[in-house]
C-alpha cells in the first residue's frame, strides 16, 4: 500500500473539505442558494463533529472508551446557554436578569452560581474549562487506580445516567426537564437574524478546522505515539517509565474541553439545550459516529458525525419510529461488518476482495501463531475480527 | 553482605498469590556490571522475582533496595522504570501498530512528562542512537515497518533493543531466547554480553547451553527460595540442584531441555 | 368502672329527657316533632345521639340530605324512589292503598347550619351498632380520630356488645384514646398504660397532645416513656420494611447480575442488551396472561405457572440465537460487544414498543395478592416474598450447576483457560452458547417475576441494567459470591438511602449516592470485592 500516495490524496481531500466548509457554504448562503435553515443545520452538525473529534482522540487513539462524553458536551452547552438565557431574560425584582422558569419555580433571586454567567467571556471560558476539569477529576479517580477499559466504560455510563437524572431535577435550578430555552440574542445580535447565524456558522467551521488541526498536530507528535502505545500495550509503556495515568487524564481532559467547545457552539445555533442531550443514549451515539466514520483517523470522526446526524434529520422526519431501529442496526453493523468505518471502506473492500480470491484459489496454511495472545479486558486494536493475518 | 556495588538487593521478600507462596523470604542481590542468570524449575518463582523488582507485583513482606537506598516496594512501575530498571518480557511486548523507529523513539531515555512529549523533538544524537541500535539488532532496513510485521525472533530483538536504548542500570530479561534458532541465540548472547559491559543484567532462562555461554554467575531458585548460587560449574555439580531437576531433564543436557 | 359509665349514661338520658320536656320513654314521633322546631333541634339531636338508636338512622339521614318533610303534623321522609315514607319506613298511602303525594302543607324540615356536625355525629354513633362489621370499623376509626369525648359513653356501650374479634380491639383502642382526654387522672393513667402495651402508631398524636396539657408529673413521665417506646418501635418497624424492600430489589438484581457476571467472566462479552432480556421475560408473562384471559379464563390464575418456565425458554432461545449469530465473533472484546449489544437492545426495545405499545401490565394471580403482616402496620407482600424465594432458588440451581455438575466444570474450565480447555476436548462453542443462553434465560425469569410487582413496558430493562452493571463492577467479574454480596449491598443500600432523603427526588439521589459510593469503593479496591490475584505467566498486555 503506497503510503505516500494515499497521504497526499488525503491531504488534498482535507484541504478541499476545509475550503468547502469555511468559504463555500457561507458563500452559497450569502448568495441565497443555500437556505438559512440548512446552513444553520450544518452549523449544528459541525459543532457535533468537534465533539466527535474529542471522542476519536480518546477512543481511536488512546483506547479509552468513554460512554459519558455527552456530559461534557452538556456542561459546555449549559454554560453558554445560561449566558444566553440571562441575556434574553427580563429583569427581576432585584434588578438582575432572571430566567422565566425560575420565576415559575418561585425563585426570585438569581442564584449565586448563575451570576458570573452574565458575562459571555466567563460563560465561554466555563464551557471549555469546566468540562475539562470534571474530566480530569473523573480521570484522576479512575485511571490512577488502573480501572480497566471495560469498568471505566461502565462507570462513565453510570455517571452519565446519574448526571442526566440530576439535570432533570428542578432543584438544580437549570430548568429541569425543559432545560434552557428561548435564546434570543448573543452579544446583542439577534439569533433569528440570518446574518448572526451565518456568523455563528463561520465561527463553528473555523473552530472545527482549528480543532482538527490541533488534534492532528497532537497525534502526529510524540504525544500521539504515546497515546497509541497506551491503546495497544499500556503496561509496556509503564515499564518504559511513562506515567500512563497522567497521559490518560490529559487526553480525557482535552476531549472534555473539545466536547465543551462543541456544546458552546451548539447552544446558540440550536436555540435550546435540554437534559435529553446529556445522558446515556447521546453518549453512545457519539461512539457510533466515530465508529461509523472510522476510528483513529480524525477525519472519520467528522464524516461520521455529520453523516449520521444528517441521516437522522432526514429519517426522523419521514420514519420517526424506525430511527431507533436504524441506529441500533448501525451499532451492530459498524462493529461486526465495518470495523474500520467509512474511511476504511476502501481497504475493507480490498481486503474482502483478497479473501475471496484466497478462499477461491488457495488453501491457507496456519499463519504465525497469534503472538500477543488473546487480550482480555482492555480494548484492542482496530483490526477486523475475522482477520488473523500480519 | 557487601552492599557496595550492589545494584539491587532483595531482603526477605515474600509474595503470596491467593494462598500460593511464590517467593518465600528471598534474599538476593545483583551487583553493578554483573550478568546473572536465574534458573530453576517451573513454578520456582523466577518470573515473580523479576515482577517484584520492576513493580508489577508487590511483595507482602520484605524490601527491595535499588541503588544505594531507594525502596522499590513503595514505587509504581513507571517510577521504577524511570529510576533505571528495564524489563523485557517473556512474550514480546512491542507496539505493533507503531514502526520500529517509533518503538525505539518511545524508549529513549528522555523526560516522560506531558510537556516534553508534546513539544520535544528528536535530536540528531537521539536519531543516531536509534540508528545504531537498529544496526546492532540487524533491523535497520526495517526501521519504517510496523512492528507487528516482524517475525517472532525479530520482535524479541526489537524489545531487547527498546530496553537497551532505555539505558537502564539494571536489565531484567525473561527468557530472551525462547523460540529462537541457534544462530539467533548466539546473536542474543552477544547482545547480552555487550549490555553487561556497563550495566547489570539479570536473565531468567531455561536453556542451560545459553546460560553457560553468557552468564557469569547463576542463581538457582526452587519453590520460592534461593537454592544455590555460584558459577555455572558449581551450580551444575551441586547435588541439591541435581535432585531438584531430576525427572525433569538433567540441567547439563546439551540440547534445549525445556521442562 | 364500666358501671360508673352506665350510671352516667342514665343521668344523661334523664337530663336529655327533661331538657326536651318529654315524658318517660321516647316516642319517635314526639322527638321528631321537636326536630322540626329550630329552637329545640339542637337538644333533640344531642339526645338522639346519646341514644344511639338505629331506628333514627333513616330520619337523620333524611334530615341531613334535606329529604325530611313535615306534613300535617307528621314527619315524612322522601326516599330515593320519589315516594314518601313515614318515620317507621312505611310508605304513605291514601285510602285506596296507592302512594300518596302530599301537595299542600308540605314543609321541609330545615337543618340548622350549626347542627350539621351534630347530625353527622349522631349518625356515626348509630353506625357503631350497625350489623355490618365493616361499617362499625369505619365508624370507630372516625369517632376515635375526632376525639369527641361526648361519645365516650356510647363507645363503652358498644364495647360491651361487640363480639367481632376484629372490631373489638379497635373499640378498646378507641376508648383508650378518648380516655386520654378524660378529666380523671386515674383513667388517663390507665389509658397511657394501655398504649405502652400495644404501642399503637395511631396513639402518637393524642399522646403528644396530652403531654403538653398534662400537669401531673408522674403521668407526664409515663407518657414520655410511652411515646419513646412507640417511636422506637416505629423506627424499628420502618427499618425492617426498608430492609425488606432492599432484599426484594436485591433479589431481582441478583438474578439479573448472575447471568451478566457469568457471560462477562466466561466470554469477555459485555451484554448491554441484558436489560432487554428482562423486558422480554416480562412481555412473555404479559402474552401468556392475555392468552389465558381470552382462551382459558377459568384458569386465569395459573397463567403464571406457565409464564415462568416459558420465559426461561423463550428468552434463553433469544440469547442462543444472538450468541450463535452475532456475539461469538466478539469474544474477549468487551468494548465492541458493549456497542453491539447496546444496538441489539435498542432494536429489541423499539421493536417491542412498535408491536405492543408503551405500557401494559400484568395482574398478579390472586394468591399473590395481599401479604404477610409480620408486624403491626408492616406487610410483606406475597409477590415480593415469592420473588425473593425465586432468586434463592435460582442461586441454588446456578451454584449446583456451576460447582456440582459436569457442565459446570467445563464452564469453569473455559472461564479460566479457554485454549487448554479446548485442547482437553471441551467443546467451547457449545459451552459458550449454553452459558450465554443460561444468562439470558435468568434475566428473562427475573423479568417474568418482576411483572408481578411492576408495569410491563419497553423501558424496564434500562431501569435495572445500570444497577446490574454496578453489581458486576463491584462484585468482580465471574465471581458468584461477589455478585451475591454486591447485589445485596446495592439493593439494600438503595432502599435504605431513599427514605432518608426527603422529597420526591429520593430515588434519583439514592441512585447518585450509590454510584458515588461505588466509585469511592473502587478507589480502595479497583478490581472489585474479590480481586483476582493471579500469577500471570503471560506477558504484558492485560
Amino acid at each position: 500500500m503506497s503510503a505516500a500516495r494515499s497521504w497526499k490524496r488525503r491531504l488534498l481531500a482535507e484541504i478541499m473539505l476545509g475550503a468547502l466548509l469555511i468559504i463555500g457554504l457561507p458563500l452559497l448562503n450569502a448568495l441565497g442558494i443555500l437556505s438559512d435553515y440548512y446552513l444553520n443545520l450544518f452549523g449544528k452538525y459541525l459543532s457535533l463533529a468537534i465533539l466527535a473529534l474529542g471522542m476519536d482522540l480518546i477512543w481511536g487513539y488512546t483506547g479509552i472508551l468513554s460512554l459519558g462524553q455527552a456530559i461534557f458536551f452538556g456542561l459546555g452547552a449549559y454554560s453558554v446557554g445560561m449566558h444566553l438565557m440571562l441575556e434574553s431574560s427580563g429583569k427581576g425584582v432585584y434588578g438582575e436578569p432572571i430566567p422565566d422558569f425560575m420565576i415559575w419555580n418561585r425563585v426570585f433571586e438569581l442564584p449565586l452560581f448563575w451570576k458570573p454567567y452574565q458575562h459571555l467571556f466567563f460563560a465561554f471560558l466555563s464551557s471549555l474549562l469546566l468540562p475539562a476539569l470534571v474530566a480530569a477529576v473523573i480521570g484522576f479517580l479512575t485511571f490512577r487506580r488502573r480501572v480497566g477499559g471495560t469498568y471505566f466504560a461502565i462507570l462513565t455510563q453510570a455517571i452519565a445516567y446519574a448526571v442526566w437524572l440530576m439535570f432533570n431535577r428542578n432543584e438544580l435550578k437549570l430548568g429541569g426537564t425543559n432545560g434552557l430555552t428561548d435564546f434570543k440574542s448573543i452579544m446583542g445580535f439577534s439569533l433569528s437574524d440570518p446574518g448572526t447565524l451565518r456568523g455563528l456558522y463561520l465561527v463553528t467551521a473555523l473552530c472545527l478546522v482549528g480543532s482538527f488541526l490541533c488534534c492532528r498536530w497532537l497525534v502526529r507528535s510524540k504525544m500521539g505515539l504515546v497515546l497509541t502505545a497506551i491503546r495497544d500495550q499500556e503496561q509496556r509503556l509503564r515499564f518504559l517509565g511513562y506515567p500512563v495515568a497522567t497521559y490518560k487524564i490529559f487526553s480525557f481532559a482535552v476531549a472534555g474541553a473539545l466536547a465543551g467547545l462543541a456544546g458552546a457552539l451548539y447552544a446558540p445555533q440550536v436555540g435550546i439545550i435540554t437534559p435529553s442531550q446529556i445522558g446515556v443514549l447521546p453518549s453512545l451515539e457519539i461512539v457510533v459516529w466515530v465508529a461509523t466514520g472510522g476510528r483513529g483517523t480524525l477525519v472519520g470522526a467528522i464524516v461520521g458525525a455529520v453523516g449520521i446526524n444528517a441521516a437522522r434529520s432526514v429519517l426522523t422526519a419521514r420514519y420517526p419510529e424506525w430511527w431507533p431501529i436504524i441506529l441500533g442496526g448501525l451499532f451492530v453493523g459498524v462493529v461486526i461488518v465495518f470495523p474500520e468505518g467509512v474511511i476504511g471502506l476502501p481497504q475493507q473492500l480490498g481486503r474482502w476482495g483478497r479473501w475471496m480470491r484466497v478462499w477461491l484459489f488457495e488453501r491457507r496454511g496456519a499463519g504465525p501463531g497469534s503472538v500477543g495472545g488473546s487480550q482480555r479486558g482492555i480494548e484492542t486494536s482496530k483490526r477486523p475480527m475475522l482477520s488473523e493475518e500480519d | 553482605m557487601e552492599k557496595h556495588g550492589t545494584i539491587v538487593y532483595l531482603e526477605d521478600v515474600t509474595v503470596n498469590f491467593d494462598g500460593f507462596q511464590a517467593l518465600r523470604g528471598v534474599n538476593f542481590y545483583v551487583d553493578h556490571g554483573e550478568l546473572r542468570a536465574l534458573i530453576g524449575p517451573n513454578g520456582a518463582g523466577k518470573t515473580t522475582l523479576l515482577d517484584t523488582i520492576c513493580g508489577k507485583v508487590k511483595p507482602e513482606r520484605g524490601r527491595i533496595v535499588f541503588g544505594a537506598m531507594t525502596d522499590l516496594t513503595r514505587l509504581e512501575e513507571h517510577e521504577i522504570a524511570a529510576l533505571g530498571v528495564g524489563r523485557k518480557f517473556q512474550t514480546p511486548a512491542v507496539f505493533k501498530n507503531l514502526t520500529l523507529l517509533e518503538n525505539l523513539m518511545l524508549s529513549l531515555p528522555h523526560r516522560r512528562n506531558i510537556f516534553s512529549t508534546l513539544f520535544g523533538s528528536l535530536t540528531p544524537q537521539q536519531t543516531d542512537r536509534i540508528a545504531s541500535t537498529l544496526e546492532i539488532l540487524g533491523l535497520l532496513e526495517k526501521a519504517h515497518q510496523k512492528a507487528g510485521s516482524l517475525s517472532h525472533g525479530e520482535m524479541q530483538w526489537l524489545e531487547i533493543g527498546m530496553v537497551m536504548i532505555q539505558d537502564p542500570q539494571l536489565f531484567l530479561l525473561d527468557e530472551p531466547v525462547a523460540g529462537m534458532t541457534g544462530g539467533e541465540r548466539e546473536k542474543t548472547g552477544e547482545l547480552l554480553k555487550r549490555m553487561a559491559q556497563d550495566h547489570a543484567v539479570l536473565v531468567v532462562e531455561h536453556d542451560m547451553e545459553f546460560v553457560r555461554q553468557t552468564a557469569q554467575k547463576v542463581t538457582v531458585l526452587h519453590e520460592g527460595m534461593v537454592l544455590c548460587e555460584g558459577s555455572v560449574e558449581r551450580v551444575q555439580g551441586d547435588p541439591r540442584v541435581i535432585e531438584v531437576y531430576l525427572g525433569r531433564g538433567h540441567p547439563v543436557d546439551a540440547h534445549d531441555s525445556r521442562p | 368502672m364500666v358501671r360508673r359509665i352506665y350510671v352516667l349514661l342514665l343521668c344523661w338520658l334523664a337530663i336529655g329527657a327533661s331538657f326536651a320536656g318529654r315524658a318517660a320513654a321516647d316516642s319517635l314521633e314526639d322527638s321528631a316533632r321537636a326536630l322540626a322546631i329550630p329552637e329545640t333541634q339542637r337538644e333533640t339531636l344531642a339526645h338522639i345521639r346519646d341514644l344511639g338508636d338505629p331506628a333514627w338512622k333513616d330520619a337523620l339521614q333524611a334530615l341531613k340530605e334535606g329529604a325530611l318533610y313535615s306534613w300535617k303534623g307528621q314527619l315524612l321522609i322522601l326516599d330515593e324512589s320519589g315516594t314518601f315514607k313515614d318515620l317507621g319506613g312505611n310508605p304513605l298511602l291514601d285510602a285506596s292503598g296507592q302512594p300518596l303525594m302530599p301537595e299542600a302543607d308540605l314543609e321541609q324540615v330545615p337543618l340548622e347550619e350549626a347542627n350539621i356536625s351534630l347530625v353527622q355525629r349522631a349518625l356515626d354513633v348509630i353506625a357503631l351498632f350497625d350489623p355490618n362489621p365493616k361499617t362499625r370499623q369505619a365508624a370507630i376509626m372516625k369517632l376515635a380520630n375526632l376525639a369527641d369525648a361526648s361519645v365516650m359513653g356510647l363507645l363503652v356501650r358498644a364495647l360491651e356488645r361487640e363480639r367481632n374479634p376484629v372490631v373489638q380491639p379497635m373499640l378498646v383502642e378507641a376508648v383508650a384514646r378518648l380516655r386520654l382526654s378524660d378529666p380523671d387522672p386515674l383513667l388517663r393513667a390507665q389509658a397511657v398504660k394501655f398504649f405502652s402495651e400495644t404501642r399503637s402508631e395511631a396513639a402518637l398524636v393524642p399522646l403528644k397532645a396530652l403531654l403538653e396539657r398534662e400537669e401531673e408529673a408522674a403521668l407526664k413521665r409515663a407518657i414520655t416513656q410511652v411515646i419513646g417506646e412507640i417511636e422506637r418501635y416505629l423506627l424499628f418497624r420502618n427499618a425492617v420494611g426498608y430492609v425488606f424492600n432492599g432484599l426484594s430489589l436485591a433479589s431481582i438484581l441478583l438474578i439479573m447480575s448472575l447471568g451478566l457476571a457469568i457471560t462477562f467472566g466466561l466470554m469477555g462479552i459485555i451484554n448491554m442488551a441484558h436489560g432487554e432480556m428482562l423486558m422480554l421475560g416480562s412481555y412473555t408473562a404479559y402474552v401468556i396472561q392475555e392468552f389465558f384471559s381470552s382462551h382459558l379464563p377459568a384458569q386465569q390464575d395459573y397463567f403464571f405457572f406457565v409464564a415462568l418456565p416459558l420465559s426461561l425458554l423463550v428468552v434463553g432461545g433469544v440469547g442462543l440465537v444472538l450468541e450463535r449469530g452475532l456475539l461469538r465473533f466478539l469474544y474477549a472484546r468487551p468494548l465492541e460487544s458493549l456497542l453491539v449489544t447496546w444496538g441489539i437492545g435498542m432494536l429489541l426495545q423499539q421493536g417491542v414498543r412498535l408491536y405492543f405499545g408503551d405500557q401494559t401490565s400484568v395482574n398478579a394471580p390472586t394468591w399473590f395478592r395481599g401479604g404477610w403482616e409480620i408486624m403491626a402496620g408492616l406487610i410483606f407482600p406475597y409477590s415480593r416474598l415469592f420473588i425473593i424465594a425465586l432468586s434463592l432458588l435460582c442461586l441454588g440451581v446456578v451454584y449446583l450447576l456451576l460447582y456440582r455438575s459436569d457442565t459446570g466444570l467445563k464452564i469453569r474450565a473455559v472461564m479460566q483457560n479457554r485454549d487448554i480447555a479446548g485442547c482437553m476436548g471441551v467443546s467451547t462453542p457449545r459451552i459458550d452458547a449454553f452459558t450465554f443462553a443460561l444468562g439470558t434465560a435468568l434475566a428473562g425469569l427475573a423479568g417474568c417475576a418482576l411483572s408481578l410487582v411492576g408495569t410491563v413496558d419497553p423501558e424496564v430493562g434500562k431501569t435495572y441494567i445500570v444497577d446490574s452493571f454496578m453489581v458486576v463492577v463491584l462484585g468482580g467479574v465471574g465471581k458468584v459470591l461477589g455478585t451475591i454480596l454486591a447485589s445485596l449491598g446495592i439493593g439494600v443500600a438503595n432502599k435504605l438511602l431513599e427514605p432518608s432523603i426527603s422529597g420526591t427526588a429520593a430515588a434519583v439521589y439514592a441512585k447518585v449516592g450509590i454510584l458515588l459510593l461505588v466509585i469511592f469503593f473502587l478507589q480502595l479496591r479497583p478490581t472489585g470485592l474479590f480481586p483476582a490475584r493471579e500469577r500471570s505467566t503471560e506477558a504484558v498486555g492485560r
